[in-house]
């Protein structure tokens, strides 16, 4: 047998940082243009989106016409290398858990392919126990984190408009794209039965913010990431420039194993192996961020287990790897017959929706206790693997030229049935809060490791009636909307009590957060306000992992406001020499 | 594909710059042109190694035997066949698009191999041939019992579900060609500029867009 040794670097950093998504990267870019010495650690592949990204290419230009791979699990074209399964890094679930659980591995993380959906949390969502007792509050409100958003919005840039909405707060935006024409239809119909519809609020560059980036040029493909640096990718807009002050190594294929902790119970650095070579390096900062996402970072936590942290790093408190929660989402589709037969016109927009609905009601009158916002599809799509999927079902349902076909079919008729429906779809999703139950969490399964060595976790993880009740209002709300429009429901109209309403399984949504909360005290709290751990000053964690509740928003925002009021602190601390 | 082939594209962007000399209200508007200009393709396109391989393999792989490939050739030009727009799907290549994909995801193999089986016993049984060998009505007289899920017999539901499959990867083999998306006339996946919905078309719904829209959102030149 081969000694076992680990390399140790010799360089030392200010920094290392485990991961190189939104919080990451975020980190990175503060760190680094305040002069600190950087190490950041990326499990998978380095990655540029001007280079690597397949936006523009036809759908005949992949093999499989964009469909789904377990390395693409959001199709072939997608911006996101791996996804639900990784080869040689399982994972497990307890008895009765349903949990899906998205690994991007590459360099700015699943922000290569994400919504660009960039909302703020509003002043509710930090203090949700205060309103209905369930949950915790956040030590912070939104008055701590509102100069945070306003600077992620300066710097990265996001459209939208100013409402006035007292829980989905104004933003600094640039001009939203015009609605489409499903889009107006979707609005007049929900405005019409009271539910509000607005521009969406996406981090798309409808206007040039800097000579760095370009403009979008509305090909509707963020989600493969975008050439022009148009949109906001980790990669592109936070790593690109933090790599360009000379204060950043990054280190690909790096897959951090645990974080070193001295005599004093303080972290010197953190070992990882090398993903090509399988070799263990060790590489030492006077800081380690975590920002390996919600679940990765609780792992790396309760594997960094020394006599000083015998519950694992930052877990005096035991909350590491607890109160894991996800977006609730549930969602319904169906085609528009008054769109049939449409005129044709390029109406590709952004990627993604232009309208969408915060939420909008009150909770004290329903029999759930957190929101929802509506997310909307439809249109004229570049045509991918899937296209005309079960026809079968659905043209025997309707008029094709005044005239009513048997289901089914084939030929010249067919074909024209195929090309009549073209542009027709719509739909319509929900992406709620979740409670930050003590019971969902994430642990080290005692019996397994991955190809590294590394112990996995393991997931224990149910809805309640609360969730459950919500996909059920959601489910209700959309039929009512497709309703009002004249649309036929295709899709998730027979959900009921047998499938939980549509409610996906949680991990689904990808919004996964909770599991290295912060909090004011230490015994029901890993992390305190700055993101810092409780138990090792020098350890802070930036993603993901560090959120209270989830508010019925998207969690990026949030993710990066956080992340640069973390790294500000670190600066200011150094400063002080109290790091 | 050449990956030097960089893509450019130019976009025209309405630029509103306040003259603050002259007065505080006067703006002019230009169009200014923003070239980008990418860097070339990575050598790998963006595919991991993994990606890369398991292509690899793939192509390596035959599946469908040259009987069976010639079945699905004739029920696929059944079911999309030539008209005034466009060809028909074996012009469109989509026998070997669902060669391809049935070896992408092997969740298909058994069901279109059980269900070509299916269709020349059924042949045989009835006309002493297998489907690629009987006449034109026969054939059709074939599919006819199957094309239609409401109306199909019974003993027929094998073949039903075979052929909704066949139809599904047919179809979506052919709009997803070259020649299929431009029979649809899909005409995006290029620069531009979204303007919003075209004048004729919100009138042709009785749609238009509130002042608040057209006042907050950026619309470019919506008459250009």
């Amino acid at each position: 047998m081969e000694d076992v040794q680990v390399k140790k670097k010799t360089k030392k950093y200010d920094a290392v940082i485990v991961g190189s998504g939104a919080g990451g990267g975020m980190a990175a870019y503060v760190l680094a243009n305040a002069g600190l010495k950087v190490c950041l650690l990326e499990a998978g592949a380095m990655y540029d989106p001007a280079t690597d990204s397949a936006q523009l290419k036809n759908p005949w230009e992949s093999p499989r016409r964009g469909a789904s791979t377990k390395f693409r699990p959001f199709g072939d074209f997608d911006g996101c290398y791996w996804g639900w399964e990784i080869d040689g890094e399982p994972y497990t679930k307890a008895e009765g858990t349903e949990w899906d659980w998205w690994r991007a591995r590459m360099l700015g993380g699943r922000t290569n392919h994400w919504g660009r959906i960039s909302l703020r949390f509003g002043p509710k969502d930090f203090k949700h126990k205060s309103i209905d007792g369930l949950g915790e509050d956040w030590p912070i409100g939104y008055e701590d984190v509102k100069p945070y958003y306003d600077k992620v919005d300066r710097l990265i840039g996001v459209f939208g408009t100013n409402e006035g909405l007292e829980d989905d707060p104004d933003g600094i935006f640039l001009p939203p794209p015009l609605p489409r024409l499903h889009e107006l239809m979707i609005k007049k119909a929900a405005t019409g039965i009271g539910i509000p519809v607005i521009p969406s609020r996406l981090s798309i560059l409808t206007q040039k913010i800097n000579d760095e980036r370009g403009q979008c040029f509305y090909c509707a493909q963020c989600g493969r990431s975008c050439k022009a640096y148009a949109d906001f990718s980790s990669s592109s807009c936070l790593i690109k420039p933090a790599v360009a002050t000379g204060n950043v190594d990054v280190i690909p294929h790096a897959m951090a194993r645990e974080v070193i902790t001295n005599a004093e119970g303080l972290a010197t650095g953190v070992s990882y192996v090398d993903t090509l070579d399988m070799l263990d390096y060790q590489v030492d900062g006077r800081v380690v961020i975590l920002a390996a996402s919600a679940c990765e970072s609780a792992r790396l936590l309760l594997n960094s287990v020394s006599r000083r942290h015998p519950n694992g790093l930052a877990n005096s408190s035991d909350v590491v790897g607890k109160y894991l929660h996800d977006s609730t989402g549930a969602a319904v589709g169906g085609v528009l017959p008054q769109l049939m037969g449409r005129k044709r016109y390029n109406e590709d927009g952004v990627g993604g929706m232009h309208v969408y609905t915060p939420w909008w009601l009150d909770n004290k009158k329903l029999d759930f206790p957190r929101g929802y916002h509506i997310e909307y599809w439809g249109g004229m799509q570049q045509p991918a693997y899937g296209f005309g999927w079960g026809i079968e079902n659905l043209n025997g349902k309707m008029q094709v030229h005044g005239k009513t076909k048997e289901a089914g079919g084939y030929g010249k008729s067919l074909k024209e049935d195929y090309r009549f429906m073209y542009g027709a779809s719509v739909g319509m999703a929900g992406r709620g809060e979740a409670i930050a139950f003590e019971s969902n969490y994430c642990e080290i399964d005692p019996n397994v490791v991955d190809k590294y060595g590394i112990p996995v976790l393991r997931f224990n993880v149910k809805y309640s009636d609360y969730e459950i009740n919500q996909a059920k209002h959601m489910n209700e709300t959309f039929k009512e909307i497709m309703h009002e429009m004249g649309a036929i429901i295709t899709w998730g109209g027979d959900a009921g009590p047998h499938n939980n309403w549509g409610l996906e399984n949680p991990g689904k949504i990808i919004h996964e957060a909770g599991t290295v909360r912060m909090g004011n005290d230490p015994k029901k709290s890993a992390l305190n306000k700055y993101s810092q751990a409780h138990d090792c000053k020098n350890v802070f964690c930036v993603d993901g992992g560090q959120f209270v509740s989830q508010g019925d928003k998207n969690i990026t925002w949030t993710i990066m406001a956080l992340s640069m009021r973390a790294s500000e602190y670190i600066v200011d601390q150094m400063k002080k020499q109290n790091l | 594909m050449d990956r030097r082939e960089s893509f450019k594209a130019i976009v025209l962007g309405t630029v509103s710059s306040v003259l603050l000399l002259e007065s505080c209200d006067s703006k002019t508007e230009e169009q200014v042109a923003d070239v980008i200009k990418s860097p070339e393709a990575s050598a790998t396109y963006g595919r991991m190694p993994e990606e890369v391989a398991r292509l690899k393999e793939i192509t390596s792989k035959t599946f469908f035997t040259e009987e069976e490939l010639a079945t699905i050739t004739l029920l696929a030009d059944i079911i999309i066949p030539a008209d005034d727009v466009s060809g028909s799907a074996s012009d469109a290549e989509v026998p070997a698009f669902i060669e391809f994909i049935v070896k992408d995801k092997p969740e298909f193999q058994t069901p279109m191999r059980s269900g070509l089986k299916w269709l020349d016993i059924q042949c045989l049984n009835q006309y002493e041939k297998p489907f690629r060998d009987c006449s034109e009505k026969q054939q059709l007289d074939m599919v006819d019992a199957i094309a239609y899920p409401e109306q199909a017999a019974p003993e027929m539901k094998k073949g039903v579900a075979f052929f909704n499959l066949m139809r599904n990867l047919t179809a979506t083999g052919f709009f997803t060609s070259e020649m299929g998306v431009k029979d649809l006339d899909y005409q995006g996946n290029r620069p531009n500029q979204w303007k919003g919905i075209p004048e004729e078309v919100l009138k042709q719904y009785k749609l238009a867009y509130t002042e608040k829209e057209l006042k907050e959102c950026i619309t470019f030149d919506r008459t250009a």
